[in-house]
Parts: C-alpha cells; sequence; structure tokens
C-alpha cells in the first residue's frame, strides 16, 4: 500500500498551478501533502515491515506470526482508538491502563468467584468501564478539572482497585467461550483445502465491499457536480486497497484463520473512522478540540460531548481489558501497566496533535502497528527490551519531530 | 521645567541631557504592510524632550502598529521607514534591543505575572544577582524604592494578584523605571481603569516629565490628552495627518476630533435596498437594561443597563471606542458567552425569548458573528467547507450523519454567492486571506439560518475590495427581513450602511442618532462622552 506512494513522485512537485488539467503526480504529490503524518507514517510502517521482514530473514510474515501480531496489539489498538478520539477532543486519558487492569480484575471476580454466565458478565464490565469513563468525563466537562489530573487520578484509583479486588493474587481461568472470543480464530466450514474457508470468503466479501463502496462514492460525487478525482489515480487507489486486502486475508487464511478479535477491531476501525468523520457528533469532537472558543460560539454543546468521549474511552477501555485478561486466561493486578503510554504514542505516532482538533481513527490503527511491528520484529531478532524501550522512544520522538519541522517549513 | 534629583539607582542621572528642549524621537514616513492589510500607509512622527506626546486616531487607525515598530515587535526590516533616537538610527530586532536604548512600551493588556510578588515582577528578566543568584536584599529595597517613586504604597513582596489593576498599572511602570526608561510609551493607559486611579497615574505622568522622563500616550479620552499631553499626533487610516500644540487656543477637542474622522465617504457603500416584506409592530430583537460584570472583576460593570430595539430588515449600529462595552454585550446576550450575568432581558418580535446558552440562542434565531474570528471565529486548521458548517450539522445530517457531499455542495455555492477565493472548500481556512475567511465566518452564520444577526466588526483587517462584497452581504440580508446589529469601530462604516446608531461609552448606552442626524462628529461626542456614575444617560437612569 505505501509502494503506491513512494514509487510515484516522478512529477516535478513545484507545480504552482491547481487549473484542471494537473497531472497526476501532482495529484498524488498533493493528496500526501494534505496528509503529509498519515502517509508518511504509512510509508515508515511498511519500511518497518520490509526492514524486519529482511532483518528476521522472512519470519516477520509468516502467516503465524501475522496471526500473532494481531492477537499480541488488539488491546493497544483498541485503546488507542479511544485515546485518539480523546486526544483529538483536546484532552488525554492516564487512566486507561489501570482502567483495563481493572476489568479484568472485576471479569474474574464475576466469572471465576461467582460463576455468572460469561455473556452476563461481560456485559456488567463493559457497564462499568462506561461508568468508570462516565465519571471522570463529568470531573472534566462539569467541574472543568483538567482531564490530565483526573485521569491521573483514576490511574491510582483503579489500579487500588484492582488489587483490593484481586487481594494482590492472579485470578483464572476464564470461561472457555470468552477465550474463544478473545484469543481464538474464526470456525471452520465448508470442504478442506490448504486454506481457511470462511476467511477466505470473508475477504472476497470485503473486496466487494470496498470496490462498491469506492465506486458509489465516486457516483455521488459526480452527482453533486463535485471535482473528481481522475479516473487512473482512481483504478490506482483502488488497486492498492484490493491488493492489501488480498495478501493480509491470503496469509491470515493459510494458518488458522482470522483472529475473532480481528472482525471487532476493523469493526470499531469502521464505525469509530466512520462517525468521526461523518457524524455530528464526530465533527462535534474535531471541532472543540480545534478550537474551543469557535465550537462554543458555534453552539456545539462541548461539555456533553466532552462527557461522551470519556464515556467512550471507558467502554473501549473495558473491552481492551477483557481481551487482555482472556488472552493470558487470567486477571493479574499488574496488567495493563504502561497501557495508556503505548495508546498515546500509538495515537500520536498516527499523526494526532497535542493542541488538539487533527488526527484520525485509521491514524491511531497505524500508529499503533508501527509499534506493534516494531515490539515483533524486536522480539524475532532478540533486541532486548531495554533497547525496544529506547528504539520506540526515538521513534515517537522522530515521527512528531518530522511532523512539527515539515509543518513549520511549509508555513503555517 | 525643574528636574529633580531622582532618588535611588534609578534612571536619569540628575539633569535633562543636552539641556532639555530639542527632538529625541523622530520616526520617518513609516510603512508596514501585512499580508493584504496596508497597517501603516505613511507615519512620521517627531517626539520633544521631555515632552508627554499624546497618540489618537480610530481603532484600527495604525496606532499600536506605530508602537510595535517603535518597540521593536515588529523587527526592523519588517517596515519601511527610518527611526531616530537621540539622533541615532534604530535598527531594533526585538522588545530588548528597544529596552536597552531605554524605550519602554507598556501595552493595553498588562504583561505582569500575577502569581509572583510585586518585586519579582518588577526585575522579572533583569533580576539583581550574583553569580545567576538572586540578590533578594537588593532587589526588595530596589523595588522599595521604585514603588515610592510611582507612590503605591504596597510591600514589594505583595502578589500581584492581590491588587487591584490600578496599582498594576503602577507596578508596571516601575518595572519600566527599573529598565532605565528614557521613553516611555503607554497604550491606553487608562481603559481599565476607575476615574480616581486614572486620575492618579495622569499625575504621575507628569511627576515622571519632571524628572525628565518623555512619554508617549495612546488615548482615546481627549479630555486626558487635554488634561496631561503637550502634543497630539493624530493617525488615520494608517497616516499620520497631523500633530497639534495642545496648549495651543485652537486645539479644541473638535478640532481633534475633525482630525480623527475626517475623510470623505464616496461610494464605499452599496445602495441600500429596502425591505419590503411585513413590518410587525414589535421590533425582531429589543434588549432590555442589560447589565452584565466583568468575569474577574466582580465589582466592574462592563455592560450597564443597555437597552435597545432592531426591528426586522433594519441595519442598527453600536457605536463605541475600545473598552465602550460592545462585544460584551453582544457575547454576553448570545448565550452569556461573556462575563457575569446581572439582569436585564432579550425579546424577539415581542416574546421575551431564553437565550442562557449558545445552542438556545441559536434555536430562537439569533446568530453572532464574532469580531475576533481567530479566537472565536474559525478553526483555523480545518476546512473551508467545515467551518462554514460548523453551526448548521444537524441540519446538514441524516440520522445524526452528516451528508458530506451535500455539506461539500453547500460549501460550494456560499465560495460562488460570497466570492470566497480559495482553490478548494477542502483547503485549510488558516491559509486564506482576512477578508476570505470573514466571509467564511459570515457564511457559517448565514448558513444557519437566524433572524438577527449580530456583527461584530464585520470588516476589520480586510481589504477594501473585500468590505465592499461583504457591504453587499449585509445589506441583502436587511432586505430580506433579517434584524442587523452591526457593531463597529468604523464611523463611516456605520454612516454608510445603517439605519440608526447607538453609541455606547465605558459600558453604558450615551445616545441613539438616526441616520438623518448622524456624522462622524457627532457619534464621536457620544462615544468619548464617558458618563458619570449618576445618569447622564436619559435613556436610563436606575440603578439598584
Amino acid at each position: 500500500m505505501s509502494s503506491e506512494v513512494t514509487t510515484k513522485p516522478e512529477a516535478p512537485a513545484g507545480a504552482p498551478g491547481r487549473e484542471k488539467g494537473r497531472g497526476l503526480g501532482t495529484m498524488l504529490l498533493d493528496a500526501v501533502r494534505q496528509n503529509s503524518r498519515q502517509y508518511g507514517m504509512l510509508f515508515a510502517l511498511g519500511l518497518i515491515v520490509v526492514l524486519f521482514q529482511i532483518w528476521t530473514g522472512g519470519d516477520l510474515l509468516l502467516p503465524r506470526n501475522v496471526s500473532n501480531l494481531v492477537l499480541q496489539n488488539s488491546y493497544i489498538l483498541i485503546l488507542a482508538i479511544g485515546m485518539m478520539i480523546v486526544i483529538i477532543a483536546g484532552h488525554i486519558d492516564l487512566s486507561v491502563g489501570s482502567l483495563t487492569a481493572l476489568v479484568g480484575a472485576v471479569a474474574a471476580v464475576l466469572m471465576v468467584q461467582q460463576q455468572i454466565p460469561w455473556p452476563v458478565a461481560v456485559a456488567l464490565t463493559l457497564l462499568m468501564g462506561a461508568a468508570a469513563g462516565a465519571l471522570q468525563g463529568f470531573f472534566i466537562a462539569y467541574i472543568g478539572i483538567p482531564s490530565f489530573i483526573v485521569t491521573l487520578a483514576g490511574m491510582l484509583l483503579f489500579r487500588g482497585l484492582t488489587e483490593i479486588f484481586l487481594d494482590g493474587q492472579t485470578m483464572g481461568p476464564f470461561p472457555s467461550g470468552l477465550q474463544k472470543v478473545a484469543n481464538g480464530f474464526l470456525p471452520e466450514v465448508g470442504p478442506a483445502t490448504n486454506y481457511h474457508n470462511l476467511t477466505l470468503l470473508l475477504g472476497l466479501v470485503l473486496i466487494v465491499f470496498v470496490i462498491l463502496q469506492e465506486v458509489r462514492d465516486r457516483r455521488r460525487q459526480r452527482e453533486f457536480s463535485l471535482q473528481e478525482v481522475p479516473p487512473t489515480l482512481f483504478a490506482l487507489k483502488l488497486a492498492a486497497l484490493v491488493a492489501v486486502i488480498l495478501v493480509a486475508t491470503l496469509l491470515l487464511a493459510s494458518y488458522k484463520g482470522a483472529p475473532v478479535v480481528l472482525l471487532i477491531l476493523a469493526a470499531l476501525l469502521v464505525g469509530f473512522g466512520y462517525v468521526m468523520r461523518n457524524a455530528v457528533a464526530g465533527r462535534h469532537v474535531y471541532a472543540i478540540g480545534g478550537n474551543l472558543g469557535a465550537a462554543k460560539l458555534s453552539g456545539v454543546k462541548d461539555k456533553r460531548v466532552t462527557f461522551a468521549v470519556f464515556l467512550n474511552m471507558g467502554v473501549l477501555a473495558a473491552l481492551a481489558g477483557l481481551v487482555f485478561a482472556a488472552r493470558f486466561n487470567a486477571a493479574s493486578p499488574k496488567a495493563g501497566i504502561n497501557f495508556e503510554l503505548e495508546a498515546i504514542a500509538a495515537a500520536f505516532i498516527g499523526g494526532a496533535s497535542m493542541s488538539g482538533g487533527v488526527g484520525t481513527v485509521l491514524g491511531a490503527i497505524i500508529g499503533g502497528l508501527v509499534l506493534g511491528v516494531l515490539n515483533n520484529g524486536m522480539n524475532l531478532v532478540g533486541v532486548g527490551t531495554d533497547w525496544q524501550q529506547v528504539i520506540k522512544g526515538l521513534v515517537l520522538l522522530a515521527a512528531v519531530g518530522f511532523d512539527v519541522w515539515n509543518k513549520r517549513r511549509a508555513g503555517g | 521645567m525643574s528636574p529633580e534629583p531622582a532618588d535611588g539607582p534609578g534612571p536619569t542621572p540628575g539633569a535633562v541631557p543636552e539641556g532639555g528642549s530639542g527632538t529625541v524621537l523622530e520616526m520617518r514616513s513609516i510603512v508596514k504592510r501585512f499580508t493584504g492589510v496596508t497597517a501603516l500607509a505613511d507615519v512620521t512622527l517627531s517626539v520633544r524632550r521631555g515632552e508627554i506626546h499624546a497618540l489618537c486616531g480610530e481603532n484600527g487607525a495604525g496606532k499600536s502598529t506605530l508602537m510595535k515598530v517603535l518597540s521593536g515587535v515588529h523587527p526592523h526590516g519588517s517596515y519601511e521607514g527610518q527611526v531616530l533616537f537621540d539622533g541615532e538610527e534604530c535598527r531594533f530586532k526585538d522588545i530588548r534591543a528597544s529596552e536597552r536604548r531605554g524605550i519602554v512600551i507598556i501595552h493595553q493588556e498588562l504583561a505582569l505575572v500575577p502569581h509572583l510578588s510585586i518585586a519579582e515582577n518588577i526585575f522579572l528578566g533583569n533580576e539583581p544577582s550574583r553569580r545567576g543568584v538572586i540578590d533578594w536584599d537588593q532587589a526588595l529595597s530596589g523595588a522599595a524604592r521604585l514603588l515610592r517613586r510611582v507612590g503605591l504604597d504596597e510591600h514589594p513582596r505583595t502578589r500581584v494578584s492581590d491588587i487591584g489593576v490600578g496599582k498594576q498599572q503602577l507596578v508596571e511602570i516601575a518595572k519600566a523605571l527599573a529598565k532605565d526608561v528614557k521613553l516611555l510609551i503607554l497604550d491606553e493607559p487608562t481603559a481599565a481603569l476607575n476615574d480616581e486611579d486614572s486620575a492618579q497615574l495622569l499625575r504621575l505622568m507628569k511627576e515622571l516629565q519632571e524628572q525628565g522622563i518623555t512619554s508617549i500616550i495612546i488615548s482615546h479620552k481627549l479630555n486626558e490628552i487635554s488634561e496631561v499631553a503637550d502634543s497630539v499626533t493624530v493617525l488615520r487610516d494608517g497616516r499620520s495627518v497631523e500633530t497639534l500644540d495642545v496648549h495651543a487656543p485652537e486645539t479644541t477637542e473638535e478640532r481633534v476630533i475633525r482630525g480623527m474622522v475626517g475623510r470623505d465617504l464616496g461610494s464605499r457603500f452599496p445602495e441600500r435596498t429596502p425591505y419590503e416584506g411585513p413590518r410587525d409592530s414589535e421590533p425582531a430583537l429589543e434588549i432590555r437594561d442589560w447589565t452584565v460584570r466583568h468575569p474577574v472583576d466582580h465589582h466592574r460593570r462592563v455592560v450597564d443597563g443597555v437597552s435597545l430595539t432592531v426591528r426586522r430588515g433594519e441595519i442598527v449600529g453600536l457605536a463605541g471606542l475600545m473598552g465602550a462595552g460592545r462585544t460584551e454585550l453582544a457575547m454576553s446576550v448570545f448565550g452569556r458567552s461573556y462575563g457575569r450575568y446581572e439582569r436585564g432581558t432579550v425579546h424577539k418580535d415581542g416574546h421575551e425569548i431564553r437565550t442562557r446558552t449558545v445552542p438556545e440562542a441559536v434555536a430562537r434565531g439569533l446568530a453572532y458573528v464574532t469580531e475576533d474570528r481567530k479566537r472565536y471565529g474559525l478553526d483555523l486548521g480545518d476546512t473551508v467547507a467545515r467551518n462554514i458548517s460548523l453551526s448548521s450539522l444537524p441540519g446538514l445530517a441524516r440520522g445524526g450523519i452528516v451528508d458530506a457531499h451535500r455539506e461539500r455542495q453547500v460549501a460550494e455555492e456560499y465560495r460562488r454567492v460570497m466570492n470566497i477565493k480559495t482553490p478548494d472548500v477542502l483547503e485549510p481556512v488558516g491559509r486564506l486571506s482576512g477578508g476570505n475567511q470573514q466571509k467564511i465566518v459570515l457564511s457559517k452564520w448565514v448558513l444557519a439560518g437566524p433572524d438577527v444577526l449580530i456583527l461584530d466588526e464585520p470588516t476589520r483587517g480586510v481589504d477594501v475590495g473585500a468590505k465592499f462584497e461583504i457591504y453587499g452581504v449585509i445589506d441583502r440580508l436587511a432586505a430580506e427581513g433579517k434584524a442587523i446589529l452591526m457593531i463597529s469601530s468604523e464611523l463611516p462604516e456605520l454612516l454608510g450602511m445603517c439605519d440608526r446608531v447607538y453609541t455606547m461609552a465605558a459600558g453604558r448606552l450615551t445616545g441613539e442618532v438616526a441616520r438623518a442626524d448622524a456624522s462622524q462628529e457627532v457619534l464621536m461626542r457620544h462615544m468619548t462622552r464617558v458618563p458619570s456614575a449618576a445618569g447622564t444617560d436619559p435613556s436610563e437612569g436606575h440603578h439598584p
């Protein structure tokens, strides 16, 4: 996917004219420039993948490892989606790591100790996440305490409660039903092929869906007589999208199939991406983060929006907590340590801005994947956790530094 | 002039150098351009040694910009022309450079750190120290001496946030004295002060003059100018019009006002299209007895008992100088977005309406187009389309989902109608010129479909061509039957566009002038007539 971006800049960049007949290359460059951070990170992600693919002698993209990558990073990615929205709104949430631990603990108490059926317990824990998020959101939005402080308090509070609930012990194992959802794969159907049939089918459905969606979008643009992308660029984009989905599908299908959490993640990505881009609510989040004063005077109910953003973060943190606990099949008082920082790093690498109002849900996923591939790749080649942290720190600094430099150069 | 020996380590060593008189500052043919706007077209200013020189002109005439050029806020090279201080050409690259020469500017918004003590503020950036360690004894005693000099009876350790604005102003002057000031510039020093504090400040300026310090004072209050200043330079539209000797008998306030406003109106305004729809008996907007207190200083009434009406199809002006309370009135009516509400009601078409929050005000058909579009009007990083749609998203959405295509189409429509010059409606608004940004803010509120529009300085920072287009839009809105309240500091604009004009000063309504009776002189007289506490204003006089 990244290759299309990199192989293209054959046209000179200095074309100032924006008249209709501009070249494909210029248009592509324009698009890249307009979303420099996201394309930049997509490019970086591609580079990292290629680098580790070579360095690990092809181990990185083995079907088993790809599947692993998804499972390993799913909970950080879930958190990163919520964190991105929080940061777009101009806030921060330091409590999500502790909240994932607390949710795991409560889930263990409900399922393991109290023997409550797991679907009921899942619903209860998600509700608890919502309540925790709502509590913090209340203090931030309606009392007016800065989110940094409220969620710092939450971080301590939830961590302490986790240890109280678990009495300092780990608790498990979780019912197998939950494990299958959080750690398992899609069931196999149909005749025995070398591939996982259901995954293949899903991949094909996805490809058809994407094509239809893009074509429909293009037709709508024409209907409203808006300027449209030239057909070659459109075809290129479509081909790249299809290729990426196809490769991912084949990789996953040649092992155990698509992990269930991948579907959850995809649903979250599509759902939140859509809401942030197209829903009134999402627009309001961008507005309050971009310029709170202007948003207020435009009639945006800023307090309500802030409250909802933190409530949502609570639910996503609970979801991440369940996935994490089920994956390790135990709730531990030390679970989720530093998760908030990983999620924040993912959001910033993926294009968020400290001042708010900027970022996309897809960006959070890309940022999370950059970190995830780095983690995984370095593990494969045997880099110790000490150096892993050093390198991740440098990557964060470089990503944001590049963006700041790029913006200043553009004369923002 | 009898210069007294200055006490302490302070500036002005004993006598005035070079025998007193003569020119200390000369600014020759200063031109300063910002992208798209010429702030200073041609200004020449000459200040004699030891005098108090007043600078006056309407808002936007270029007074503050000129002082920023002088003090190095706009560095050498960013403007054209020459600055001579003490006979030498100055090429300041920043404020510190000008301060080293003894030119200190005190801005309207005070530059004090509220949580630090008076002494710490006085010596901020200039701390008496030995090897990087602050010498507190010297700082405190030095501060005490300076405080005596400015006549402020406070302990140097007192926190700045614990003293009033008037005293803070004195601390600023003490800070300037600590920097060995030779030329003190005060930008609207009494705008936020009450009468007593103002009087004290003006007395202090006289005292400093006797100690040999030259001052430049920017002020809107003509009575102050005639009280303290020796000469006055009038700026208009970025040009220096004239310099008058305040002590000369022919220099009257009327004379200064004429200098400030005198210019031809020409055809810079479109012919007003009359509104032909039904006339209702009740005004579209009526504000009664509106009173608001300052958000921090609760004792100060920023808007005090203001009542006004605007009818359908009418453009009503609201004139006043900086600090008169016009924006504060508008923003507090629009969802109580400013200050602390004390009393007053808003009526629409004869019925009282609730406008406690912005969404409520919008739902009742009110719109407020801000004067500060960067802070309150636009998200500069976001696109033209999204900025235009922000107040109207529910109308562009179905089931909570914004129809992005329709949004773009609407934006394209406004781009055409308002003639917004942008390569694309998906362009970030931060890249567009001021005039185009203003058209976007206006588009946003026209799209919201209000009945009453409050336009706050709708042409500020906008070039002449775009101004005319904006006037055209305003005229069209009125002709459609919208009620328009237009706040402006440009009197010709009010005279050219409005059916009636209200004037405000110091938070109160000081007059209502019909178009036929209005002239710049008449309005300026009402605007500079600061009402004393006991109801100089015929339209309202009751107090709690």
